[in-house]
Protein backbone atom coordinates (compact mmCIF):
# COMPACT_ATOMS: atom_id res chain seq x y z
CA UNK A 1 0.00 0.00 0.00
CA UNK A 2 1.73 3.47 -1.30
CA UNK A 3 -0.34 6.86 -1.29
CA UNK A 4 2.83 8.56 -1.72
CA UNK A 5 2.58 9.42 -5.31
CA UNK A 6 -1.16 10.80 -4.86
CA UNK A 7 -0.22 12.55 -1.88
CA UNK A 8 2.00 15.06 -4.08
CA UNK A 9 -0.43 15.13 -6.54
CA UNK A 10 -2.83 16.78 -3.82
CA UNK A 11 -0.01 18.92 -2.57
CA UNK A 12 1.16 20.42 -5.91
CA UNK A 13 -2.66 21.02 -6.65
CA UNK A 14 -3.22 22.80 -3.47
CA UNK A 15 0.27 24.63 -3.83
CA UNK A 16 -1.42 26.06 -7.45
CA UNK A 17 -4.18 27.03 -6.04
CA UNK A 18 -2.76 29.01 -2.90
CA UNK A 19 -0.72 30.72 -5.48
CA UNK A 20 -4.00 31.59 -7.72
CA UNK A 21 -5.56 32.83 -4.61
CA UNK A 22 -3.18 34.81 -3.29
CA UNK A 23 -1.11 36.01 -6.59
CA UNK A 24 -0.28 39.81 -6.99
CA UNK A 25 0.33 38.97 -11.14
CA UNK A 26 -1.05 38.17 -13.87
CA UNK A 27 2.33 35.63 -15.34
CA UNK A 28 2.14 34.44 -11.96
CA UNK A 29 -1.03 33.63 -11.64
CA UNK A 30 -0.49 31.77 -15.28
CA UNK A 31 2.12 29.83 -14.08
CA UNK A 32 0.58 28.80 -10.56
CA UNK A 33 -2.40 27.47 -12.80
CA UNK A 34 0.75 25.28 -14.49
CA UNK A 35 1.75 24.17 -11.44
CA UNK A 36 -1.63 23.28 -10.07
CA UNK A 37 -2.39 21.41 -13.82
CA UNK A 38 0.78 19.32 -13.30
CA UNK A 39 -0.91 17.35 -10.28
CA UNK A 40 -3.70 16.34 -13.10
CA UNK A 41 -0.53 14.52 -14.77
CA UNK A 42 0.91 12.86 -11.46
CA UNK A 43 -2.45 11.47 -10.77
CA UNK A 44 -3.41 10.35 -13.84
CA UNK A 45 0.23 8.69 -14.39
CA UNK A 46 0.06 7.39 -10.83
CA UNK A 47 -3.67 5.95 -11.01
CA UNK A 48 -2.19 3.69 -14.50
CA UNK A 49 1.49 2.50 -12.63
CA UNK A 50 1.36 -1.26 -12.32
CA UNK A 51 3.47 -2.59 -9.88
CA UNK A 52 6.90 -4.07 -12.25
CA UNK A 53 4.89 -2.77 -15.23
CA UNK A 54 7.16 -1.58 -18.60
CA UNK A 55 6.16 1.26 -20.63
CA UNK A 56 2.94 0.47 -23.14
CA UNK A 57 5.22 -0.25 -26.40
CA UNK A 58 5.77 -3.48 -27.68
CA UNK A 59 8.26 -2.98 -30.25
CA UNK A 60 11.14 -5.57 -29.28
CA UNK A 61 8.90 -7.10 -26.36
CA UNK A 62 6.67 -9.90 -26.38
CA UNK A 63 2.93 -9.28 -26.31
CA UNK A 64 1.34 -10.12 -23.12
CA UNK A 65 4.63 -8.70 -20.71
CA UNK A 66 3.12 -6.48 -18.22
CA UNK A 67 2.73 -2.65 -18.69
CA UNK A 68 1.57 0.36 -17.21
CA UNK A 69 -2.10 1.46 -18.47
CA UNK A 70 -1.92 3.21 -21.61
CA UNK A 71 -4.90 5.20 -21.50
CA UNK A 72 -4.20 7.16 -18.97
CA UNK A 73 -0.72 8.43 -20.55
CA UNK A 74 -3.03 9.31 -23.97
CA UNK A 75 -4.91 11.60 -21.28
CA UNK A 76 -1.78 13.09 -20.04
CA UNK A 77 -0.68 13.80 -23.38
CA UNK A 78 -3.86 15.33 -23.90
CA UNK A 79 -3.48 17.46 -21.11
CA UNK A 80 -0.54 18.96 -21.88
CA UNK A 81 -1.18 20.28 -24.91
CA UNK A 82 -4.29 21.46 -24.07
CA UNK A 83 -2.35 23.33 -20.71
CA UNK A 84 0.18 24.31 -22.75
CA UNK A 85 -1.80 25.74 -25.59
CA UNK A 86 -4.80 27.47 -22.87
CA UNK A 87 -1.65 29.19 -20.91
CA UNK A 88 -0.31 31.15 -24.44
CA UNK A 89 -4.23 32.33 -24.28
CA UNK A 90 -3.86 33.28 -20.90
CA UNK A 91 -0.61 35.05 -21.45
CA UNK A 92 -1.77 36.91 -24.49
CA UNK A 93 -4.79 38.00 -22.34
CA UNK A 94 -2.27 39.39 -19.91
CA UNK A 95 -0.53 41.06 -22.36
CA UNK A 96 -3.63 42.59 -23.28
CA UNK A 97 -5.04 43.89 -19.75
CA UNK A 98 -1.34 45.66 -19.44
CA UNK A 99 -2.02 47.60 -22.70
CA UNK A 100 -5.68 48.45 -21.06
CA UNK A 101 -5.05 49.12 -17.34
CA UNK A 102 -1.13 49.19 -17.24
CA UNK A 103 -1.02 46.55 -14.50
CA UNK A 104 -0.67 43.30 -14.16
CA UNK A 105 -1.82 42.93 -10.55
CA UNK A 106 -5.51 41.29 -10.86
CA UNK A 107 -6.01 43.89 -7.68
CA UNK A 108 -5.16 47.33 -8.99
CA UNK A 109 -7.55 46.45 -11.88
CA UNK A 110 -10.48 48.39 -11.02
CA UNK A 111 -13.10 48.04 -13.67
CA UNK A 112 -13.03 45.83 -16.91
CA UNK A 113 -13.73 47.45 -19.90
CA UNK A 114 -14.68 45.92 -23.21
CA UNK B 1 -12.40 42.27 -2.63
CA UNK B 2 -9.56 42.81 -0.55
CA UNK B 3 -6.99 40.27 -0.06
CA UNK B 4 -7.90 39.52 3.22
CA UNK B 5 -11.59 38.73 2.32
CA UNK B 6 -10.38 37.04 -0.39
CA UNK B 7 -8.18 34.62 1.83
CA UNK B 8 -10.85 34.13 4.23
CA UNK B 9 -13.07 32.97 1.82
CA UNK B 10 -10.36 30.41 0.45
CA UNK B 11 -9.09 28.72 3.84
CA UNK B 12 -13.24 27.17 4.61
CA UNK B 13 -13.08 26.40 0.89
CA UNK B 14 -9.76 24.58 1.09
CA UNK B 15 -10.38 22.89 4.41
CA UNK B 16 -13.84 21.59 2.01
CA UNK B 17 -11.34 20.52 -1.07
CA UNK B 18 -9.02 18.76 1.33
CA UNK B 19 -11.84 16.45 2.68
CA UNK B 20 -13.22 15.38 -0.63
CA UNK B 21 -10.17 15.02 -2.09
CA UNK B 22 -9.28 12.70 1.13
CA UNK B 23 -12.03 11.06 0.82
CA UNK B 24 -12.07 10.23 -2.95
CA UNK B 25 -8.13 8.82 -2.43
CA UNK B 26 -9.55 5.81 -0.22
CA UNK B 27 -11.77 4.45 -2.51
CA UNK B 28 -8.98 4.01 -5.41
CA UNK B 29 -6.64 1.12 -5.72
CA UNK B 30 -3.41 1.86 -4.02
CA UNK B 31 -0.25 2.70 -5.93
CA UNK B 32 0.84 0.08 -8.77
CA UNK B 33 -2.48 -2.29 -8.32
CA UNK B 34 -4.35 -0.41 -10.99
CA UNK B 35 -7.32 -2.70 -11.77
CA UNK B 36 -8.89 -1.20 -14.78
CA UNK B 37 -9.87 -3.05 -18.17
CA UNK B 38 -9.46 -0.99 -21.20
CA UNK B 39 -5.67 -0.17 -21.05
CA UNK B 40 -5.26 -4.14 -20.29
CA UNK B 41 -7.55 -4.99 -23.35
CA UNK B 42 -5.45 -2.17 -25.69
CA UNK B 43 -2.53 -3.75 -24.97
CA UNK B 44 -3.66 -7.05 -25.99
CA UNK B 45 -5.45 -6.44 -29.41
CA UNK B 46 -3.50 -2.85 -30.54
CA UNK B 47 -0.51 -4.97 -32.09
CA UNK B 48 -2.05 -7.54 -33.83
CA UNK B 49 -5.22 -5.69 -34.79
CA UNK B 50 -4.21 -2.33 -35.77
CA UNK B 51 -0.57 -3.22 -35.93
CA UNK B 52 0.65 -0.18 -33.27
CA UNK B 53 3.62 -1.13 -31.02
CA UNK B 54 2.81 2.05 -29.05
CA UNK B 55 -0.10 1.15 -27.63
CA UNK B 56 -0.25 5.43 -26.14
CA UNK B 57 -0.45 6.36 -29.65
CA UNK B 58 -2.43 3.76 -30.79
CA UNK B 59 -4.77 5.11 -27.98
CA UNK B 60 -4.76 8.80 -29.21
CA UNK B 61 -5.11 8.62 -32.54
CA UNK B 62 -7.18 5.30 -33.20
CA UNK B 63 -9.11 3.99 -30.75
CA UNK B 64 -9.67 7.68 -29.23
CA UNK B 65 -9.22 9.38 -31.79
CA UNK B 66 -12.59 11.41 -31.73
CA UNK B 67 -11.64 12.96 -28.96
CA UNK B 68 -8.05 13.77 -30.41
CA UNK B 69 -10.06 15.62 -32.99
CA UNK B 70 -11.49 17.85 -30.18
CA UNK B 71 -8.59 18.49 -28.26
CA UNK B 72 -7.02 19.10 -32.04
CA UNK B 73 -9.79 21.92 -32.19
CA UNK B 74 -9.39 23.22 -28.53
CA UNK B 75 -5.54 23.72 -29.81
CA UNK B 76 -6.68 25.59 -32.74
CA UNK B 77 -9.23 27.45 -30.87
CA UNK B 78 -6.66 28.37 -28.38
CA UNK B 79 -4.16 29.93 -31.19
CA UNK B 80 -7.09 31.28 -32.66
CA UNK B 81 -7.51 33.19 -29.88
CA UNK B 82 -4.27 34.67 -29.42
CA UNK B 83 -3.71 35.52 -33.16
CA UNK B 84 -7.06 37.33 -32.59
CA UNK B 85 -5.88 38.80 -29.34
CA UNK B 86 -2.07 40.00 -30.34
CA UNK B 87 -2.49 40.63 -34.09
CA UNK B 88 -2.99 44.21 -35.40
CA UNK B 89 -3.22 46.24 -38.15
CA UNK B 90 0.47 47.82 -37.84
CA UNK B 91 1.96 45.21 -40.05
CA UNK B 92 5.24 43.98 -40.29
CA UNK B 93 8.09 45.62 -39.07
CA UNK B 94 10.72 45.43 -42.07
CA UNK B 95 13.64 47.67 -40.55
CA UNK B 96 14.04 46.46 -37.09
CA UNK B 97 18.11 45.99 -36.61
CA UNK B 98 18.42 42.56 -34.72
CA UNK B 99 21.26 41.06 -36.42
CA UNK B 100 22.78 38.32 -34.84
CA UNK B 101 26.27 39.43 -33.91
CA UNK B 102 28.17 35.61 -32.78
CA UNK B 103 29.66 33.41 -35.56
CA UNK B 104 29.10 30.66 -33.35
CA UNK B 105 25.49 30.99 -32.70
CA UNK B 106 25.24 31.80 -36.47
CA UNK B 107 27.28 27.92 -37.38
CA UNK B 108 25.99 25.78 -34.42
CA UNK B 109 22.84 27.02 -34.74
CA UNK B 110 21.81 26.50 -38.19
CA UNK B 111 23.04 22.93 -38.05
CA UNK B 112 21.09 22.46 -34.50
CA UNK B 113 18.12 23.47 -37.05
CA UNK B 114 18.37 20.71 -39.62
CA UNK B 115 18.66 17.82 -36.17
CA UNK B 116 15.64 19.70 -34.28
CA UNK B 117 13.55 19.11 -37.86
CA UNK B 118 14.76 15.99 -38.26
CA UNK B 119 14.23 14.67 -34.77
CA UNK B 120 10.74 16.14 -34.76
CA UNK B 121 10.40 14.33 -38.41
CA UNK B 122 11.66 11.09 -36.70
CA UNK B 123 9.05 11.38 -34.16
CA UNK B 124 6.09 12.20 -35.99
CA UNK B 125 6.84 9.16 -38.79
CA UNK B 126 8.14 6.34 -35.95
CA UNK B 127 4.87 7.28 -33.78
CA UNK B 128 3.62 3.74 -33.33
CA UNK B 129 6.68 2.29 -33.06
CA UNK B 130 8.70 4.01 -30.56
CA UNK B 131 7.92 6.68 -27.91
CA UNK B 132 7.28 9.87 -30.17
CA UNK B 133 4.03 10.88 -32.42
CA UNK B 134 2.09 13.83 -33.78
CA UNK B 135 2.35 16.04 -30.95
CA UNK B 136 5.65 15.70 -29.88
CA UNK B 137 7.52 15.59 -33.10
CA UNK B 138 5.04 18.46 -34.07
CA UNK B 139 6.65 20.75 -31.09
CA UNK B 140 10.13 19.55 -32.13
CA UNK B 141 9.48 20.43 -35.79
CA UNK B 142 8.41 24.07 -34.44
CA UNK B 143 11.53 24.54 -32.06
CA UNK B 144 13.80 24.12 -35.22
CA UNK B 145 11.38 26.54 -36.79
CA UNK B 146 11.84 29.01 -33.69
CA UNK B 147 16.23 28.42 -33.42
CA UNK B 148 15.69 30.34 -37.38
CA UNK B 149 14.87 33.46 -35.33
CA UNK B 150 18.06 32.57 -32.90
CA UNK B 151 20.14 32.14 -35.94
CA UNK B 152 19.50 34.70 -38.86
CA UNK B 153 17.46 37.16 -36.99
CA UNK B 154 14.28 38.95 -37.30
CA UNK B 155 14.13 39.73 -40.71
CA UNK B 156 15.17 36.19 -42.27
CA UNK B 157 12.48 35.01 -39.67
CA UNK B 158 9.69 37.00 -40.64
CA UNK B 159 10.13 35.70 -44.22
CA UNK B 160 8.86 32.26 -42.77
CA UNK B 161 7.12 32.90 -39.54
CA UNK B 162 4.18 34.96 -40.96
CA UNK B 163 0.62 34.32 -41.10
CA UNK B 164 0.83 34.21 -44.73
CA UNK B 165 2.73 31.18 -44.45
CA UNK B 166 1.40 29.57 -41.18
CA UNK B 167 -2.39 29.71 -41.47
CA UNK B 168 -2.39 27.93 -44.06
CA UNK B 169 -0.11 25.09 -42.95
CA UNK B 170 -2.33 24.74 -39.57
CA UNK B 171 -5.43 24.74 -41.51
CA UNK B 172 -4.55 22.05 -42.79
CA UNK B 173 -3.22 19.75 -40.11
CA UNK B 174 -6.77 20.23 -38.33
CA UNK B 175 -8.82 20.28 -41.80
CA UNK B 176 -7.03 17.15 -42.61
CA UNK B 177 -7.97 15.58 -39.38
CA UNK B 178 -11.70 15.79 -40.22
CA UNK B 179 -11.24 14.62 -43.85
CA UNK B 180 -9.59 11.31 -42.53
CA UNK B 181 -12.81 11.10 -40.69
CA UNK B 182 -14.96 11.99 -43.41
CA UNK B 183 -12.92 9.83 -45.77
CA UNK B 184 -13.97 6.53 -44.02
CA UNK B 185 -17.63 7.74 -44.28
CA UNK B 186 -17.60 8.20 -48.35
CA UNK B 187 -16.44 4.04 -47.98
CA UNK B 188 -19.56 3.55 -45.96
CA UNK B 189 -17.88 3.63 -42.84
CA UNK B 190 -18.43 5.42 -39.05
CA UNK B 191 -16.69 8.43 -38.39
CA UNK B 192 -12.17 7.94 -38.03
CA UNK B 193 -12.69 4.47 -38.83
CA UNK B 194 -9.25 2.94 -39.63
CA UNK B 195 -9.25 2.11 -43.11
CA UNK B 196 -6.06 1.46 -44.64
CA UNK B 197 -5.57 -2.10 -42.68
CA UNK B 198 -2.61 -2.22 -40.50
CA UNK B 199 0.26 -2.08 -42.65
CA UNK B 200 3.83 -3.31 -42.00
CA UNK B 201 4.22 -3.38 -38.00
CA UNK B 202 7.19 -1.96 -36.62
CA UNK B 203 8.10 0.44 -39.67
CA UNK B 204 6.63 3.82 -39.98
CA UNK B 205 4.11 2.67 -42.57
CA UNK B 206 2.14 0.79 -39.51
CA UNK B 207 -1.21 2.24 -38.23
CA UNK B 208 -2.79 2.17 -41.54
CA UNK B 209 -5.07 5.68 -42.25
CA UNK B 210 -3.99 6.72 -38.34
CA UNK B 211 -1.01 6.94 -39.66
CA UNK B 212 -2.37 10.04 -41.69
CA UNK B 213 -4.00 11.16 -38.31
CA UNK B 214 -0.72 11.11 -36.35
CA UNK B 215 0.75 13.16 -39.69
CA UNK B 216 -2.06 15.89 -39.25
CA UNK B 217 -1.73 16.26 -35.50
CA UNK B 218 1.80 16.75 -36.34
CA UNK B 219 1.57 19.36 -38.82
CA UNK B 220 -0.89 21.33 -36.69
CA UNK B 221 1.11 21.20 -33.65
CA UNK B 222 4.56 22.24 -35.42
CA UNK B 223 2.43 25.05 -36.71
CA UNK B 224 0.35 25.80 -34.12
CA UNK B 225 3.67 26.19 -32.29
CA UNK B 226 5.79 28.43 -34.66
CA UNK B 227 2.69 30.97 -35.36
CA UNK B 228 2.04 31.22 -31.28
CA UNK B 229 5.79 32.22 -31.05
CA UNK B 230 5.02 34.31 -34.19
CA UNK B 231 2.53 36.80 -32.21
CA UNK B 232 4.08 37.09 -29.05
CA UNK B 233 7.88 38.16 -30.89
CA UNK B 234 5.90 40.53 -33.02
CA UNK B 235 4.26 42.39 -29.88
CA UNK B 236 7.74 42.42 -28.73
CA UNK B 237 9.83 43.30 -32.05
CA UNK B 238 7.18 46.16 -33.31
CA UNK B 239 7.45 48.37 -29.95
CA UNK B 240 11.26 48.09 -30.06
CA UNK B 241 11.39 49.59 -34.02
CA UNK B 242 8.93 52.20 -33.30
CA UNK B 243 11.24 53.48 -30.94
CA UNK B 244 9.16 53.20 -28.20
Amino acid sequence: MSFLPYAVAAWVCIVGIYGIVTSRNLIHLALCLTVMQSSTYLLLLAIGYVKGGGPPIYKGVKLGTKSVDPVVQALTLTDIVVSVTVIALILALALDVHKQAGTVDPDEIREMRG
Amino acid sequence: MTRRVRIGLFLPALAGFGALLVWAYTGIPSFGDYQGPYGFVLEKISAPLRHMDNVVNATTYDIRGIDTMGEEFILFAAVIGVVLLLRDDAGRSQDVEDDIGSDVVRVFGTLAIGAAILVGLWLVANGFVTPGGGFQGGVAIASGGLLLYLVAGYREWSAFGNETVLDPIKAIGAGGYVVIGLAALVGGLPFLTNFFGGGDIGTVWSGGSAGFVNWSAGIEVAAANVLLFSEFLEEYIVPIARGS
